[in-house]
Formats: structure tokens, sequence, C-alpha cells
């Protein structure tokens, strides 16, 4: 996304369920339509605007579904970050004039389904696919083990420390314990992180998201229909994406991400950097993959997350707030969270978070991360101050 | 540990030679012969210049763990060897990267740099598996 696409479409309705329980009572496409609906009418829209849809597995089957006959389609899926790049790809084709009013929309109940007896929705491997040849039979757990490499990794080069990590985990427990629906609330130490047992070494259990059930939606549209709707608009400041391996032994350096390139872009195109930034939702799969996007986005050196967060800078009262929802490590994780930084940015940047709301939040970084560190997609969102 | 239960890699578009080469405990390595570099995971192009010259040589089965993880469950894992293991990332020598387990060491022992050497574990047809096992005067910590 270049500059002269800089605030030309605005976020202007936003949806997503989670629940305490990690479960839902919805699933599939009657959860998918449910959000729809509840974005739309945060928006002031309704089902006849809409002429874009973006979804994960099939855009096509989405409208279907909706009874609707959109003239712009994506089924793009980058894992974890497909939201953002969704977002992306909508901004510019708004901007391009493919379309007025774009839904992207995310619903996934891995709890529910095994309640249900339902198969897991894995991704399905053929055996062209090199992960079966070169990775898999070597008992790679995913997605965790290629995240705990990059940590010793990081340890090694760096010196980070396994407290370190954890404390990301205590920060981003604290702000859950402000968010009513978050999975996990009470209060942990750096000792309760380091006590769980390991998943994959050095990650703990409480280094690792969780597994709930899940849905959002976004919508989006143009400036200029923005400024009537019902909200105040959430203008899309700068959008890029950049993704370097599909498989954790391609990735080219295990401790810096795509994240520098789409992080880069992303701020060129709002004219912003990290020290305008009030709030970053950065995708924490697990504890490291949250302080890698500390270091690619700019907000602190490469090398330098494990101090940059050891004092809870990014917790509450801290001069960082990050995943003030209560992240993946605490609010919700059905598989592909990107949504959710979404939705938590737009409503901070429209003040309506309240325990946890963050004060005066005029810009948010919603950065997804997807597959195993692969494909990082960075938005720069703002307030109608920042135009 | 043991083979039992490991999912069997199939043989990938331009990796016969490789494969055929973990008969005989050889550990081969595609090069291409335009940009004169090898390259890892074995392709039928190379992965630079998609040139399509290329020329198998053997490498000298050492290098040095770049990545580990100790994986102490084995949840959704085909793998009978039981956990806690190691899976690794190994820079060989020659300069590619390729995952293996890092075996014949306490999984405690294993550290990033640690200079290693290939060891072979047999599969079902006739293959093996190239593993990777502390080189000689590599010091438990």
């Amino acid at each position: 996304m270049t500059g002269d696409l800089r605030g030309r479409a605005a976020i202007v309705g936003v949806a997503d369920a989670a629940s305490p329980t990690g479960q839902l009572e919805r699933t599939g496409r009657d959860l998918e339509a449910a959000m729809v609906a509840e974005a739309l009418a945060d928006a002031g829209l309704t089902l006849d605007d809409v002429d874009g849809v973006c979804h994960t597995t099939s855009s096509m089957g989405l409208a279907e579904s909706l009874g609707i006959h959109p003239t712009f389609t994506d089924s793009t899926n980058t894992g974890g970050s497909s939201f953002e790049v969704h977002a992306e790809h909508a901004a510019a084709a708004i901007a391009g004039g493919l379309c007025e009013v774009v839904v992207s929309v995310y619903a996934s109940t891995p709890r529910s389904d095994r309640r249900l007896g339902r198969p897991p929705r894995r991704p399905a491997r053929g055996v062209d696919d090199p992960l079966v040849e070169w990775e898999l039979p070597y008992g790679l757990r995913l997605p965790m083990a290629p995240y705990a490499m990059a940590a010793t990794r990081h340890m090694a080069e760096f010196g980070t420390s396994p407290e370190q990590l954890a404390q990301i985990a205590v920060s981003t427990r604290a702000w859950a314990a402000m968010n009513p629906r978050a999975r996990y609330r009470e209060p942990i130490t750096v000792d309760d992180v380091l006590a769980s047992p390991f998943e994959c070494e050095p990650l703990h259990r409480l280094d690792c998201c969780l597994v709930t059930d899940g849905a959002g939606a976004f919508v989006m549209t143009s400036a200029e229909r923005a400024r009537a709707l019902a909200k105040p608009p959430v203008y899309v400041l700068g959008a890029a994406s950049c993704h370097d391996h599909a498989m954790i032994s391609q990735m080219p350096d295990l401790t810096t991400t795509p994240g520098v390139v789409s992080g880069r872009r992303a701020f060129a195109a709002a004219g912003l950097g990290p020290d305008d930034v009030d709030l970053l939702m950065g995708y924490d799969s697990f504890t490291i993959t949250a302080l890698l996007h500390l270091e690619d986005l700019g907000f602190c050196a490469k090398g330098e997350g494990g101090p940059f967060v050891a004092d809870g800078r990014t917790g509450p009262g801290g001069a960082l707030p990050m995943n003030t929802n209560g992240g993946g490590l605490s609010y919700t994780h059905p598989g592909m969270y990107g949504m959710f930084l979404i939705v938590e940015a737009v409503r901070q940047l429209r003040g309506e978070c309240g325990e946890r709301q963050v004060p005066d939040v005029d810009v948010a970084v919603a950065h997804g991360s997807g597959l195993v560190l692969s494909c990082m997609s960075t938005l720069v969102l703002g307030t109608g101050a920042t135009l | 540990m043991t083979g039992a239960g490991r999912l069997e890699p199939p043989v990938g578009q331009g990796a016969e030679p490789f494969w055929e080469g973990t008969r005989d405990r050889q550990l081969l390595l595609p090069w291409c012969t335009a940009c004169r570099r090898p390259f890892f995971y074995p392709r039928p192009f190379c992965p630079v210049c998609l040139g399509r010259d290329i020329e198998w040589r053997r490498a000298s089965g050492d290098g040095s763990v770049y990545a580990f993880t100790v994986e102490h469950r084995t949840e959704g894992v085909p793998f009978a060897g039981g956990a806690p293991f190691v899976v690794g990332l190994v820079a060989l020598d020659e300069g590619v990267r390729l995952m293996a387990n890092i075996v014949g060491c306490p999984t405690g022992d294993v550290r990033v740099g640690m200079a290693v050497t290939v060891s072979w574990e047999a599969l079902s047809d006739g293959r093996h598996l190239p593993l990777f096992t502390p080189q000689p005067g590599e010091r438990a910590s």
C-alpha cells in the first residue's frame, strides 16, 4: 500500500464472539452470519450494502450462504494474518473503485467441534507438500515446535531469558483480567509461567496460546461513505504484507520475521513510526511471537525485546499497551487469531473498551502473523485526528 | 528412540537421488552448476536461478545445531520413540540447513552451535533417515 491510499478507506463496523467457557453456541456458517449481522449493525449498514467479501476458505461459499452477489472477492489464506491481508486488499479495492462495502468474517469452533464429535479441521497435507518429506518425519509438533526453535535461537544469539518471555504472558493476563469475555482472567506471575509444564522446550504451557471457539467480522468502506455512518470511522493509514517461507526449516533467519518488511512499508505508507503508536495489537500465538514483533516493527532494536518487556512495559499502565483484549494467550485463540487484533484495535480507537480502555488512542497497529512466522501483515489504523 | 511409528518420508519431485543415496548412508546435496552452490530441500530446479543443471555431491555430514526444541509431548505427532526428544535445524558445513532429530546425547545437553555429524536410522524400504549426533569432543555442559 502506497501513501496515496492513506485514509481512503475506513473500518466502520466490527463484531467478535468469545466466551470464558471457551465455547460458543453457534458454529460454522450460522456463526458467520451472526457476526456479519452484528458488524453491519455496528456500522449502520445492511446486507444490501455489501458488494465485497473476504473469507479464508471460500468467499464464494460465504456469499452464497448470505445470498449476496459481490463484485469483489478474496479467499486469501495466509494463516493467522489472513484478516490483516484481507483488510489491506479491501482498502486497495475500495480506493480503486472495485467495490464500496467489504465484509471479512471468521468463525472457528475447535472446542465445540470436539464436543460434538466432529473431526478436527487440520490442514490436509498431500505427499507433494515438502513439509511431509522434510519435517514431519522428525516428529515436528505443529504449531509449537517451530516457535520453540525461534526461541532457542533468540536466547542463544541475544541472551533472552525464559523469565523475559514469561513476562509477556504475565502482562497480557493483566489485560485479560479487565475483559469479562476472556477465557482466563486470574493474574499470573513469571514463576507461574515457568512452573507450567513444557510443551516444546523452552516454551511452557503458559507461553502458548489458547485453543478456544471464536468468531469475528469487520466491515470496511470508503472514507467518504464512512463519515455518514453510525460510529466514528477508523481509517486505514497504512497496510503491507510480506512472507518468506512456508516451513520453518526454510526461514532465512529464525530471529527475524518478514514483519521487518511489512512493518516498514505500512509505517511508510502511514507517514508514521513506532513512536507514534498508542496501542500495539501484535499476534501472540506464543510469547516469542510477540517479542519478535516488538523488534521487527522497530519498537526496540533486534535482540532487545527481552529487556524491553521485562518491566511490564506492554501491560496495563506501561508505556506501550499491547494486546489489551488479553490476546491469544488469555482472551481467545480459535486458530487464526488475526481478526481479533483488528476488532480490539477498532474498539480502542473508538474508546469503547471500558475498564481496559487505553486513554487517548489515536494510532493503533494490528500486526498479524501466519503459519510458522511465515506471513506478516501490518495495519496502521487511526482516528479522524490522524488525517 | 526407535524408528517405529515414524511418518516415513515420501520421495518428492527431484529428490530421488537424495533418497537413493541414503540407501548407502550417503548424504547427497543438490548443487546448481550455474550458481555453484548447494540448495536444500531438493527440487528439480535451483531456487536461486531456476536452472535445471543439478549436480549431486556427497556432503561431509558435519554441521552445527542452528536451533532446536525439546518436545515434551507427542500429542498429535506420529513418533513412537517417546518424549522428550529433540528436533533441530542443522546448518551443514556446505551452507544449507535441514531439519533432523539430534540423538546420541541427553536432551539437556543439546546446545545451539553444538558440532554434530550425520547418523542414520533405517526406514522400512531400505532408505535411511538422516539424524545428527554430537561430534566427538562435544562435551556435555
